[in-house]
């Protein structure tokens, strides 16, 4: 009986993966457009392939002595033997997942190093400077003077530099299709490389949470040809409004807004604000 | 820091929510009958004389699996509130911040308050019978391990009607968790109720610790313990060295919410990243925690059913070792997004994954066990062989986690929610039902009615399936773990109906389970041999349930799995014709819980910020450990006559089961 | 438990018993723990010496005399409980209750004099809520301090019992484990001493 269980189960699992397979179009971290996401996302199958050799050997034994050793009425006068070991399996089942490891462990370190530089180095970067403020997204384009919330655009085969910081609590900037997440983090500045292939629009997110408003912070990505870039920079430079003193000050508040642009943004960094409002708080306490 | 600050919070009880309401009157009513059925037979004195002060092991254990199935029920009804909010698109069942607060109050319940205990009763049941001990170390002191873990868990599970509860996730990060972003007695609800459990848990530590190294049956050498002896040992070590890290991560945190202190805030100079450090230098070992003792019932239960001792018994050993030194040395793999550099994060993936070796050594081991076995499948054999494939879809997943930069990719998404559910519920959850129903007869002298036992296997599995493959896969298209509800169109909603069917029906299985408990109270075989699955450890060489004092006459051990080879040996009648001699035991004391209650209502002052009351209680705490120092307990004997009563009673049922079987 | 009236005279009395042993071991395993207590309480000082958001730093607030004294203080106390163990094994009841006392008042001096050094602090305006850096100089300057002040009262209630009862193995017991106690914080003193007060000097 218990056979027929685990074949209807085992029949089960298999089928969720064969419709995970032919599912629907890929989106995310399957769906790579850019260098960054696409360096990640050679390791994953990498690693995917790797340990599919350790589930297939442990899953085959395991079904094997199963089936092979049950309890049947016809061995129930079989008493196993006493065992105590076997050093020459002990040594091949540890000698094994050490080579595993080590072809996992080299392309990991390999590309850690290598997420730390820009992927197109021959290729001059774009900065822009995020900041995530609860619970909204905050993007300064210092070489251009604009400044955008929620959503931004980039040049495409063009590394961008973003650095990030926060205001308030921590969240974590992810576009899965242009590349893995970095934290952003109330006075502490990080850096992520990310870089988009070909024009194209992605989904953004804060992935770590960060209270109530969390879900609903999220932004575009989108990517253009150079030109259209361009064109979109001198569009927001003569259209959009100019950031004042008080609109800053009203994004600094906690709570979600609508994607919004601007052709200038004030003086004053947004880092500051942090330190200004730790200041306050001392004077607070005395 | 006002001392006589009496301030009411501005919602003490509450309100608004109907769910909640609905939560007061069944609270209510569930005490009011709790009260009542007490008072109607008469069981006041019962409950106190019999339960709340007793310091057997045995006793203890029983209410520690209580109260964690209890709390399972708490952990897994919030579980279910989640999967039903997220069955669908842009449903709004719960709003943000209830979601919030149940993700929460989840994590840190099932870990805390569920595993925890679940996995001390079975340690507290088994372990003194598997080295032919006639109690732990330090008796009183495992009774107030037990109190107090109750009250940090009372402690945090009021916080849902009075006061709120906390909204933090169960990591609890700065500076979200400090006062600036999140003010009220939620987080201190947190911070207090794991205090105050956590310092039972060291305690506990140090009894199984002390307990293991000096209280072993004569010729029971280290590398003769049972398996889940081994794996206590060697938890209790990490206990000593991880809890404390606890201890004051939550205490600076307390400082920094109660008494305006800076150690994780921006303002004065803080540094919100060391709390998540502090947290996983605690945080990882504490995986191991849960785990090994895991890997303990799994190595018993394999052994038993097999028919066969373990296969490579000092790799086990060794491998168990090798894991809970890894477990320290592991813990930036919970931030490699947080910028520590690529020398760090490389250092601490491949440390990660070295974890994967012993732990595949152990899988490999318990696979050789079963070879050239005769395998029969029981529930508990089957919730054992469940987990090997389990953990192993949780252990591969664990390696690619390993490798930081595809962990970019991973990190807080339901790829991550996926894999730690593998391993923990996979490892922990399925030992806690193995080791329950596997120990089950040797605490209430009865087997779990195995056709119900099967059914609720069965159904809790492949629910558990359908419930967390597919979060591998909504992972990987960007599903970001704590977001309470998600907009149609990004092709994860099929998934997450497909999540919370599965969800649905393990929380179907539980009840069957429950229910089989109900039914075998009643229908279940009884066992009258104290040893009804032919085991091979002393704790199935005295009766069912076992005698207070555990053994008449002290057993000697020769060999690994000792009651086996006495079996195979005919050993028995030599031991029997050893002459009996009076037994000491501890004496019961009310002392553990009147402490408890001291440190329950210092906790709960301090939530409120009501300080005075806070050092009230602690004044209570440092009262009673004095009145404790000033009354030495001296123990009693268990007269001859009267061991001899108790075993010539179970030798006569026994024989009479005997007879009817044969 | 184990049955505390067995005794083994060849040993030392607090080891005669099995319940002596027991206890001793248990709580060499909490002296464990309070090492990775404090490791940790060090660890966080460390991290945030120098987080002073422009308040005092530890050069502007520790005076070499009053540490020096605080720490003489304490670790002749550590040496008088030292002989106060010997003349337990000396079976001399007296010599114990002296030497113990003489511990209780070097510990009664060293937390005075800490105290007025903490309240000093707070006049000035560098009190917990100053800075991360003093945060967790209270935090882990004051954790011994507790420490030392908890000792007292378990060592009072040790002697009184010895006092009343003589040495037993119980009560020769709890004094041997006082004094291991109070051995381990003096210990955790001679840390305290190197990395707040003589690094806060240099650095």
């Amino acid at each position: 009986m218990a056979r027929g269980h685990l074949k209807k189960v085992l029949s089960l699992v298999g089928l969720i993966f064969l419709l995970a397979g032919c599912s629907q179009v890929k989106t995310g971290v399957l769906n790579p457009q850019g260098p960054v996401a696409q360096k990640q996302y050679d390791l994953i199958i990498w690693s995917v392939a790797l340990m599919s050799i350790i589930f297939v050997a442990v899953v085959g034994i395991f079904v094997f002595v199963l089936v092979k050793y049950r309890e049947r009425p016809d061995n129930l006068d079989y008493e196993p033997p006493e065992q105590e070991g076997s050093r020459w399996l002990e040594i091949i089942w540890t000698v094994i997942p050490v080579i595993i490891v080590i072809a996992l462990a080299i392309p990991t370190t390999k590309t850690t190093f290598e997420l730390e530089r820009s992927p197109s180095p021959e290729q001059k970067p774009m900065k822009i400077e995020v900041t995530s403020v609860d619970w909204k997204w905050i993007f300064r384009y210092p070489e251009q003077g604009i400044e955008t919330v929620n959503y931004i655009k980039i040049p495409a085969n063009v590394p961008i530099d973003f650095e990030l910081n926060a205001v308030g609590a921590m969240n974590s900037f992810w576009v899965p299709e242009l590349g893995g997440q970095e934290y952003t983090m109330p006075g502490m500045t990080m850096h992520l490389w990310l870089e988009a292939d070909k024009p194209g629009t992605y989904l953004g997110r804060s992935s770590n949470f960060s209270g109530k408003g969390f879900t609903h912070m999220t932004f575009r990505v989108i990517s253009q040809e150079k030109e259209d870039f361009n064109k979109w920079i001198s569009h927001v430079k003569k259209t959009a409004p100019e950031q004042t003193e008080s609109d800053y000050l009203k994004l600094m508040k906690p709570g979600n807004v609508p994607e919004m642009t601007y052709s200038s943004y004030p003086a004053v960094f947004i880092k500051e604000y942090e330190k200004q409002q730790g200041g306050e708080k001392h004077h607070h306490h005395h | 820091m006002d001392l006589f600050n009496f301030k009411k919070p501005e919602h003490f009880f509450v309100t608004g929510e109907p769910m909640i309401y609905m939560a007061d009157v069944l609270i209510v009513l569930t005490m009011l009958g709790i009260v009542f059925v007490l008072t109607y037979y008469k069981k006041w004195r019962w409950l106190w004389d019999e339960w709340l002060t007793t310091v057997d092991h045995k006793k203890i254990g029983i209410m520690y699996l209580i109260s964690a199935v209890l709390m399972l029920f708490r952990g897994g009804v919030d579980a279910v509130l989640m999967r039903t909010q997220l069955a669908l698109p842009n449903l709004k069942f719960l709003n943000a911040q209830h979601y919030n607060e149940i993700f929460t109050t989840h994590g840190t319940i099932m870990i805390i308050f569920m595993a925890m205990p679940f996995i001390f009763g079975l340690m507290n049941i088994a372990v003194p019978l598997q080295i032919g001990a006639r109690d732990v170390a330090f008796p009183a002191l495992n009774a107030l391990s037990f109190w107090l873990f109750a009250a940090g868990a009372l402690l945090f599970n009021i916080s849902f009607v009075i006061g709120g509860s906390p909204d933090a996730g169960w990591t609890s990060y700065t500076p979200l968790a400090g006062n600036e972003l999140d003010p009220g007695p939620g987080e201190n609800y947190y911070l207090l109720g794991l205090q105050i459990s956590g310092i039972g848990t060291l305690m506990s530590g140090i009894n199984f610790l002390v307990t293991i190294l000096k209280m072993r049956a004569p010729g029971m050498k280290l590398m003769k313990m049972p398996m889940f002896t081994w794996s206590t040992l060697i938890t209790s070590i990490i206990i000593i060295f991880a809890f404390p890290v606890l201890t004051v991560a939550l205490a600076l945190l307390t400082m920094d919410r109660l008494f305006g202190a800076h150690f994780f805030t921006i303002a004065g100079d803080g540094m919100p990243m060391l709390w998540a450090n502090l947290f996983w230098i605690w945080g990882h070992p504490e995986v191991y925690i849960v785990i090994l003792p895991a890997f303990g019932i799994f190595s018993e239960v394999i052994s038993t059913f097999a028919r066969k001792r373990l296969f490579g018994y000092s790799a086990m050993v060794y491998s168990m070792v090798a894991i809970s030194a890894l477990s320290f040395v592991v813990w930036v793999h919970h931030f490699f997004t947080m910028g520590s550099g690529p020398w760090i994060n490389s250092l601490f993936s491949i440390t990660t994954m070295l974890i994967s070796i012993p732990t595949g050594v152990k899988i490999f081991n318990w696979l050789f066990t079963l070879y050239k076995g005769r395998i029969r499948f029981t529930t508990p054999m089957l919730w054992t062989l469940a987990f090997i494939p389990t953990f192993l879809v949780g252990g591969i997943t664990g390696v690619m986690l390993a490798s930081a930069p595809a962990d970019y990719q991973y990190h807080n998404s339901y790829f991550l929610i996926s894999h730690f559910h593998y391993t923990l519920i996979g490892g922990t959850v399925f030992a806690c039902f193995a080791g329950l129903i596997y120990w089950w007869p040797k605490m209430f002298g009865f087997k779990l009615n195995e056709r119900l036992g099967k059914w609720s296997f069965w159904i809790f599995i492949i629910g558990f399936n359908l419930c967390f493959i597919p979060m591998y896969l909504i992972g990987l298209k960007g599903m970001p773990r704590r977001i309470y509800t998600y907009p149609a169109g990004l092709g994860w909603g099929t998934w997450n109906m497909i999540e919370t069917i599965g969800a649905y029906l393990m929380g179907i299985g539980f009840a069957i389970f429950v229910y089989c408990i109900i039914y075998s109270i009643r229908h279940g075989e009884r066992d009258t041999t104290g040893d009804p699955w032919d085991g091979r450890t002393l704790e199935w060489s005295t009766s069912s349930p076992a005698p207070e004092y555990n053994f008449a006459r002290i057993p000697q051990v020769n060999e690994i799995d000792a009651f086996w080879y006495r079996k195979r040996n005919k050993a028995m009648k030599v031991e029997e014709s050893k002459p009996l001699k009076p037994i000491h035991m501890p004496n019961k004391t009310g002392l553990p819980v009147i402490l408890s209650i001291f440190m329950f209502i210092a906790g709960f002052g301090f939530v409120f910020e009501w300080h005075l009351i806070g050092i009230i209680g602690l004044l209570g705490v440092l009262g009673c450990l004095a009145w404790r120092s000033l009354h030495e307990d001296k123990g009693f004997y268990i007269p001859v006559d009267i061991i001899q009563q108790t075993e010539a009673k179970w030798k006569k049922v026994s024989a009479r089961g005997k007879s009817i079987t044969s | 438990m184990a049955n505390p009236s067995q005794v083994d005279t060849s040993k030392p009395l607090e080891y005669q018993s099995e319940d002596g042993k027991l206890k001793i071991l248990g709580i060499w395993a909490f002296l464990g723990a309070e090492i990775v207590l404090f490791a940790t309480l060090f660890a966080t000082y460390l991290s945030l010496h120098g987080q002073t958001a422009g308040g005092p730093t530890s050069q502007d607030l520790f005076e070499v005399k009053e540490f020096m004294i605080e720490t003489i203080l304490l670790l002749t106390s550590s040496f008088t409980c030292g002989l106060a163990v010997m003349e337990m094994r000396k079976g001399s009841k007296k010599g114990y209750l002296c030497w113990m006392l003489v511990t209780l008042l070097l510990g009664l001096g060293f937390l005075v004099m800490e105290i007025n050094e903490f309240a000093t602090y707070v006049s000035e305006g560098a009190g917990l809520s100053r800075s991360a850096f003093l945060s967790a100089f209270f935090a882990l300057v004051g954790t011994h301090g507790a420490h030392v002040t908890l000792g007292i009262g378990w060592v009072l209630l040790v002697l009184y019992q010895v006092y009343k009862q003589g040495f037993t193995p119980v009560t020769a017991r709890k004094a041997f484990i006082t004094g291991l106690y109070w051995h381990f914080l003096d210990v955790v003193w001679i840390f305290i001493f190197t990395a707040v007060y003589l690094l806060g000097m240099v650095s």
